[in-house]
C-alpha cells in the first residue's frame, strides 16, 4: 500500500488540478468551437450549422477593421515596446548612481491596471483638456494632436498607452537579461579594445536571445486579449475605429445576444494565439529533447 | 441538494397555499441603480410590501443592462428565474421563443390593460396573443433640446423642419456657438441617425426601413438623403466629441456652450437636476418632421413555481401598470406612463407635449418603437445598423456607400 502510494502519490496530488484544467480549459475551448458551429442567438444552441457564423465573421466590416487594428497595434506595440525596454535596459546598465530609484520609476506603470492607464490617457490625448489644449494655452494656437478622435489615428493612442504601460516592464526582462551575461567575456572584449557599442552589438544582446523570445510572447499575448485599454482609452471609437478582437467579442457576446458570432471570433482569437505559442513550444520542446 | 430543497420547499408552499393564502413574493432583477431610478424602483417596493408581498431586489449595474442580461442568462440557464426582469421589445419575444415566459393574461384582462395603453405599445407586451410583460414608461426619443437664451439672442426659432435645422445651425455656427452638442459614442449616432430617418422620410418610411428591414428601403434615395444630412451634422458638432457622455452634451446646452441636442426625454432629467425651467431656461420640441418615436421599459414575467412565486407576479403586475405607480415612477424618471388615462397634472410642460403626442399618433398610426433603443429590432440587427451609421458618423465614407453598406450589413446580421 505504502509503495503504491509513494510511486502514484505525484500523480494523485496532480490529478485534481489536471482534470479541472481539462474540464475548465480544453472543455470549454471544444464548448465553444462547437457553439460557433451554431446559430446560437440569445442562449447556446447545439444545432450544427455549418461555418455560417465564420462566413458572416469574415463578411463583416467592423471584423475586418477590428483584425487590422490587431496587427497595427500588435506590430507597433510589440516592436517599440522591445526596443524602447532594450534602450532603457542598457542605459540603466552603465553602473550609473541612483540607478535603483530609476529603474522603479520606470516599472511603477506597470503596477497600474490598465483602465487607470486608459483613463490617465484619456484625459492626456483629449484635445480639449489635455496636450493640444495645454500647447495652445502656451501661445501655439496651430498646434493640433487629435488622434484621439481622429479614426484613423486613434488605434495609434492605444499603442502609446500600452508602450507607456508596458515598456518598463520589458526594461526589467533585458535588464536581467543584460546583468546574466558572463562578466569576464566583456572584459576580454575591453582588454581587446573593442568599442562598448560593438560589445553590446556583437557579444551581449546576441546572447540574450531567450529573453528576446520570453519578451515577445509576453508582448504578443498582452496584445492578442487586450481588451480593458480599449475599452477605458477609445470606448471602441471613434465609431468603431479602434475596435480589436476582444472587444469585437465582448460586443456580440454581451450587447447584441450573438453568442454564435461571439464564439467564432473567440475561436478565431486563439487560433492566432497558436499561431505564435505553438512554434515557441515546439521549437522549446526540441531544445530540451536534444 | 439546492433544487431538492427548492423542491420540496415549493411542495410545501403548494400544501399550505391550500389552507392559506399564498404570501406573495418576487424577486426582481433590474439595471435601475443610479439616482432618480434607484428612486424610482423603491416606489415600487414600497408598493408592493404594503401589499403584503416581499420583494427580493437583484440590481446588477453596469454596461447599460448588459450586466444584468449576463446575469439573466445564467438563472435562467440553471433553471432558476427571477420573477420579474427589466427587458423591453424585442428582447421579451426573444426570450418568449426560449419558452422560459409566464403567461400574466388574468391579471392584465383582470386590470382592463388593452383599452389603457396605445395599441403599439400594448403589443410589445403581447406574446402570441398572450400577456407576458408590463409596460412602465414611455420615454421619447426624437426629442431636440434647445439652450432658449441663446436661440433668443441669435434670432433663431426651434427648427420644424430639416432644412431650418440646417440653416439655424449656420446662423449659430457663424455667431460663434456649437450647434449641435453631440457625444460620439455608438448608440448616440443611431438616436441622431433615426430621428433624421424619421423626419426626412416620414413615418412610413421609417417603419419600412428600420422596423421591417425592406432592403428597397435601406438602399432608397431617401436614405441617401439621410446620410447626407448626417453628414452636415457631423460639421455641427465640435471636434472634441467623440466618446463624450450624452450628459456632458446636455451640460454643453444647459451651460450656453452649445444651442441644440438631440436626446431622448432623460436629457430633461438632467436639466431639471440643474433646476433650470422647461420653456425658460430650456425649450423642448419634437424633432423636425412627424411621428413619435418609443422606448418603453417594461418588466418581462418570467415562469416561475410555487404559489407564492406566482402570487408576487401577479401583484406587481397588477402594480406597475396601477395608475399610482405609474405617476409617481414617471415624475422621478422624467417619461410619462404608459397608460393613457393618468392625470397629467403633476408633470412638466414637456411630459404634456410628449402624453399628447402620444396619442395622436398612436390614432394616427405613426407611434413607432426606436431601434437605437432596442424596441423596434433584436440585438443582431440593431447592432449592423449602428455599425454602420457609427462609421459613417465618425469617417469619410460616402453616402452611397453607408447605404450599400448598410443593406449588407443588415442581410449579414441573421
Amino acid at each position: 500500500m505504502s509503495e503504491w502510494l509513494e510511486n502514484h502519490l505525484p500523480k494523485v496530488v496532480l490529478a485534481p488540478s489536471f482534470i479541472a484544467v481539462l474540464i475548465f480549459v480544453y472543455g470549454f475551448i471544444g464548448w465553444t468551437a462547437w457553439v460557433s458551429l451554431t446559430r446560437s442567438k440569445l442562449l447556446p444552441k447545439y444545432e450544427i450549422h455549418g461555418f455560417i457564423q465564420y462566413e458572416r465573421l469574415f463578411d463583416s466590416p467592423r471584423w475586418d477593421t477590428a483584425i487590422n487594428n490587431l496587427y497595427i497595434f500588435g506590430a507597433l506595440f510589440i516592436v517599440i515596446a522591445m526596443v524602447l525596454g532594450l534602450l532603457l535596459a542598457i542605459l540603466l546598465d552603465q553602473k550609473i548612481r541612483v540607478e535603483g530609484a530609476i529603474r522603479t520609476i520606470y516599472l511603477y506603470p506597470m503596477a497600474l491596471s490598465m483602465i487607470v492607464t486608459g483613463t490617465a490617457w484619456k484625459w492626456i490625448l483629449n484635445p480639449g483638456l489635455g496636450i493640444e489644449s495645454m500647447v495652445q494655452g502656451w501661445g501655439f494656437p496651430n498646434f493640433e494632436f487629435d488622434w484621439l478622435v481622429n479614426p484613423d489615428y486613434a488605434i495609434y493612442t492605444i499603442v502609446i498607452a500600452a508602450i507607456w504601460q508596458s515598456s518598463g516592464f520589458v526594461m526589467a526582462l533585458f535588464l536581467a537579461g543584460l546583468r546574466s551575461v558572463d562578466g569576464e567575456i566583456i572584459k576580454a572584449a575591453q582588454v581587446d579594445g573593442i568599442p562598448t557599442w560593438r560589445i553590446y552589438t556583437a557579444i551581449i544582446i546576441p546572447s540574450m536571445a531567450p529573453i528576446f523570445l520570453s519578451a515577445f510572447i509576453v508582448l504578443a499575448h498582452l496584445a492578442i486579449k487586450s481588451f480593458d485599454l480599449v475599452i477605458a482609452l477609445t470606448g471602441g471609437g471613434p465609431g468603431y475605429a479602434t475596435d480589436l478582437p476582444a472587444t469585437y467579442m465582448y460586443a456580440m457576446a454581451f450587447s447584441r445576444g450573438d453568442i454564435g458570432q461571439a464564439a467564432s471570433s473567440a475561436m478565431i482569437m486563439m487560433l492566432v494565439v497558436f499561431a505564435i505559442v505553438v512554434p515557441y513550444l515546439y521549437s522549446e520542446l526540441r531544445a530540451k529533447n536534444d | 441538494m439546492k433544487r431538492f430543497a427548492f423542491a420540496t420547499v415549493s411542495t410545501l408552499a403548494v400544501a399550505a397555499a391550500s389552507s392559506v393564502v399564498a404570501e406573495p413574493q418576487a424577486e426582481v432583477l433590474h439595471w435601475w441603480t443610479s439616482g432618480g431610478e434607484a428612486k424610482s424602483v423603491a416606489v415600487l417596493q414600497e408598493e408592493f410590501a404594503a401589499n403584503g408581498g416581499t420583494w427580493t431586489d437583484m440590481p446588477v449595474a453596469g454596461g447599460g443592462g448588459d450586466a444584468a442580461m449576463t446575469a439573466l442568462r445564467a438563472r435562467v440557464l440553471s433553471g432558476n428565474a427571477p420573477t420579474a426582469v427589466q427587458l423591453k421589445g424585442p428582447a421579451i419575444q426573444e426570450w418568449y421563443e426560449e419558452g422560459v415566459l409566464a403567461d400574466i393574461s388574468s391579471v392584465a384582462e383582470a386590470e382592463g390593460w388593452a383599452d389603457v395603453l396605445p395599441a403599439s405599445i400594448a403589443g410589445h407586451m403581447m406574446c402570441e396573443g398572450t400577456w407576458c410583460a408590463a409596460p412602465v414608461n414611455v420615454h421619447r426619443i426624437d426629442w431636440i433640446w434647445a439652450n432658449a437664451d441663446i436661440l433668443a439672442a441669435n434670432d433663431v426659432e426651434m427648427p420644424t423642419t430639416w432644412d431650418e435645422f440646417n440653416a439655424a445651425a449656420e446662423k449659430l455656427q457663424a455667431a460663434g456657438v456649437i450647434p449641435l452638442a453631440h457625444g460620439g459614442q455608438a448608440w448616440q449616432d443611431a438616436t441622431v441617425f433615426e430621428a433624421v430617418v424619421m423626419g426626412l422620410g416620414g413615418p412610413e418610411f421609417y417603419q419600412k426601413a428600420l422596423v421591417d428591414l425592406d432592403p428597397e428601403a435601406l438602399t432608397s434615395d431617401t436614405m441617401v438623403q439621410v446620410f447626407d444630412q448626417m453628414r452636415t451634422m457631423r460639421g455641427y458638432v465640435d471636434e472634441n466629441f467623440s466618446g463624450r457622455d450624452w450628459n456632458l452634451a446636455t451640460a454643453m446646452v444647459m451651460n450656453g456652450e452649445a444651442a441644440f441636442q438631440i436626446m431622448g426625454d432623460w436629457a430633461k432629467g438632467e436639466f431639471l437636476a440643474a433646476g433650470k425651467t422647461p420653456g425658460e431656461d430650456f425649450l423642448c420640441a419634437s424633432t423636425p418632421g412627424d411621428g413619435y418615436l418609443y422606448n418603453v421599459d417594461s418588466f418581462a414575467m418570467f415562469e416561475v413555481e410555487g404559489d407564492d412565486n406566482r402570487a408576487g407576479q401577479e401583484l406587481l403586475a397588477k402594480l406597475i401598470v396601477a395608475p399610482n405607480f405609474q405617476e409617481v415612477f414617471n415624475l422621478n424618471k422624467g417619461s410619462i406612463p404608459a397608460r393613457t388615462d393618468v392625470a397629467l397634472d403633476a408633470f412638466d410642460i414637456c411630459a404634456k407635449i410628449s402624453a399628447e403626442d402620444m396619442g395622436s399618433t398612436s390614432a394616427g398610426g405613426s407611434l413607432l418603437p426606436s431601434y437605437a433603443h432596442g424596441m423596434a429590432l433584436r440585438g443582431s440587427q440593431a447592432g449592423a445598423i449602428t455599425d454602420v451609421v457609427t462609421a459613417h458618423f465618425n469617417s469619410d465614407m460616402s453616402s452611397a456607400d453607408a447605404v450599400q453598406q448598410l443593406a449588407d450589413a443588415v442581410a449579414n446580421s441573421y
